[in-house]
């Protein structure tokens, strides 16, 4: 019998996000995927399952969630707040969500979008090779309250583990990279972009990031007819008016404006994480830089399995302390912790 | 700028091999057959591929192979072939897609006529007789980029959007066409009309077109074009070129 999660309540924009699909670039389909993809390898690691399995992504807004059999959670990306049948159900970490239990998660405080991934994976319909909605291009649609999605199977694994994010939920400095067409802006321009204190605009979505500052726009030298070219997750686009947009995992595969310059990809979870009116600020790194971060970032992710540990309980938040094994220390599969 | 093709990085994990600064039909050519070649060569580390109006586009995993390596490696191939002189990609098909040109379905054709100096029927003719090629799917799923039109075409883009034309719509500039394969905003004029569906997701062929394609826009009538929305291709008819 298949296993069921159960969406009771939600907000606007849920999505089933993976990897995307890769290979159809050629075609106009931009890869798409979370977000932010660390998020997923976070929640992979804490199932101690692979990457590639679908999750659920909760831009901003929580909602109400029930599983028709226990399932194995966790909980990354945008920090909120999440219960399970009342009881505090501590971020960036797993939990057991034992059946009919009601999984509570209210709005983000910290970022802007929460992931809920599940033990086996969000198991819903295959669309050219992936179960990511890819709302610009008319593949999948948001889910809403009443949306039963199938969950794989699970191969089991320890819940009540946690680990240290990285910390990417509040804008900050973002490294970026000459790209083919950063040669078309004047140097005083690329030097005012580094200058420039940015907001996150509140007009934000997984196509893109319109950034927002108190000074003039950006242009590039002698107008602005360029030849329409290759796009990627990262660019920073210039739009006719001079607004820096950072274009995410649902961009375009092709487009007119100029890009200023790329974000790395590492970076790209810090932007995609601001919130509305978080402060960004934007630094040029040389090529090898960006592949010795892109190295490091890959080297951490590898090595989050190993950074994880249990829960700390806090005794008081014990409603039936005396039937924890408190001598042994040893913490049971399959039991969840609080 | 006479150095091309030139290799240039798109991001950290990027490559785009470009054939020239402005589209012209061999460069076009050229960044279709050196990206059919890449993906023949299967050379290790290259995540995806893909052409646009006049590059080629490799996504990359920087970790597996250096960018030295894989721009060494594009230097060698591009330094093999006369890629200017390159054919055109085999299996090509000729699409006739039946059009509304004007009326209230597409109602910048007479701005697009006076600025191509010519009258609304002589722009009806003129797009309608045209046989333009696909010079690359890109910016939406299935959505090519068509040309090359007359000189008379060589009109500039709005300065200000056009908020909304619909799927299906054809928008000329630039002696090129776009047929929209979503509902978009665009600079582009709305030239003339179809029911044709690009990209659907769940369908056996998902994406109609390719590149190489040659394209005829037959102009037909709202009432025909009306009846021909429950057809996913609108009406349209391929025949695999010899």
């Amino acid at each position: 019998m298949s296993v069921h999660l159960t969406i009771l309540r939600t907000g606007p924009g849920p999505t089933v996000q993976d990897q995307g699909r890769a290979g159809y670039l050629d075609m106009g389909l931009s890869r798409g995927g979370a977000a932010d993809r660390l998020a997923l390898v976070e929640g992979a690691a804490l199932l101690g399952q692979s990457e590639s399995l679908a999750t659920l992504e909760l831009p901003g807004i929580g909602g109400e969630f029930q599983a028709d059999q226990d399932v194995r959670i966790a909980l990354t990306g945008a920090r909120m707040r999440a219960q399970i049948d009342g009881a505090t159900a501590v971020w960036n970490a797993s939990h057991l969500l034992p059946a009919g239990a009601r999984l509570v998660i209210g709005p983000a405080v910290a970022g802007s979008y929460g992931y809920l991934h599940v033990g086996g994976g969000i198991q819903d319909e295959r669309i050219l090779g992936a179960c990511s909605a890819h709302l610009t291009a008319g593949i999948g649609k948001p889910l809403q309250a009443g949306d039963r999605l199938m969950i794989g199977a699970d191969a089991g694994g320890a819940t009540g583990m946690t680990f240290e994010p990285e910390d990417r939920l509040s804008g900050g400095e973002i490294r970026i990279v000459a790209s083919f067409q950063t040669d078309l802006f004047a140097d005083d321009e690329l030097d005012r972009l580094q200058a420039t204190a940015f907001r996150r605009s509140d007009r934000a979505n997984r196509m893109g990031v319109r950034l927002e500052s108190d000074g003039p726009g950006f242009h590039v030298a002698g107008g602005r007819s360029v030849l329409s070219e290759a796009i990627v997750p990262g660019d920073i686009q210039i739009t006719g008016d001079g607004t820096p947009f950072v274009l995410m995992a649902e961009c375009q595969t092709t487009g007119g404006y100029p890009r200023i310059g790329t974000v790395l990809p590492c970076d790209l979870p810090k932007v995609a994480q601001a919130p509305a009116g978080a402060a960004l600020r934007f630094r040029f790194v040389l090529l090898d830089e960006a592949v010795a971060a892109e190295r490091a970032a890959a080297q951490a992710r590898a090595a989050l399995p190993r950074a994880l540990r249990p829960l700390i309980r806090d005794p008081r938040s014990m409603s039936d302390l005396l039937s924890y094994q408190l001598i042994s220390g040893a913490i049971a599969r399959q039991d969840d912790v609080f | 700028m006479n150095d091309f093709p030139i290799i240039r990085t798109a991001g950290v994990d990027g490559l785009l091999i470009s054939f020239a600064a402005t589209l012209s039909e061999p460069a076009n050519r050229a960044a279709l057959a050196f990206r059919a070649t890449l993906d023949s060569e299967g050379w290790a580390g290259i995540e995806e591929t893909s052409s646009s109006l006049v590059s080629a586009f490799i996504r990359f995993d920087p970790l597996q192979v250096s960018h030295g390596m894989l721009r060494k490696r594009a230097q060698d191939l591009l330094d093999q072939h006369d890629w200017y002189a390159a054919e055109l990609p085999g299996g090509r098909r000729f699409w006739r897609i039946p059009t509304v040109f004007g009326t209230t379905m597409a109602p910048q054709l007479a701005q697009a006529a006076q600025a191509a100096g010519m009258s609304e029927d002589e722009a009806t003719r003129s797009l309608s007789s045209a046989r333009v090629r696909v010079q690359t799917i890109g910016f939406a799923p299935g959505q090519p980029y068509l040309g090359e039109l007359p000189p008379a075409w060589d009109i500039p883009r709005q300065k200000e959007l056009t908020p909304r034309v619909p799927e299906g719509a054809l928008v000329v500039a630039l002696r090129q066409l776009v047929l929209f394969s979503v509902t978009t905003p665009t600079g582009w004029q709305h030239v003339g009309q179809t029911a044709i569906q690009l990209f659907r997701p769940e369908a056996d062929e998902p994406f109609l077109l390719r590149p190489g394609d040659e394209v005829q826009f037959v102009s037909t009538d709202v009432a025909t074009i009306d009846r021909m929305r429950n057809d996913p291709r609108g009406g349209a008819t391929c025949e695999v070129m010899a």
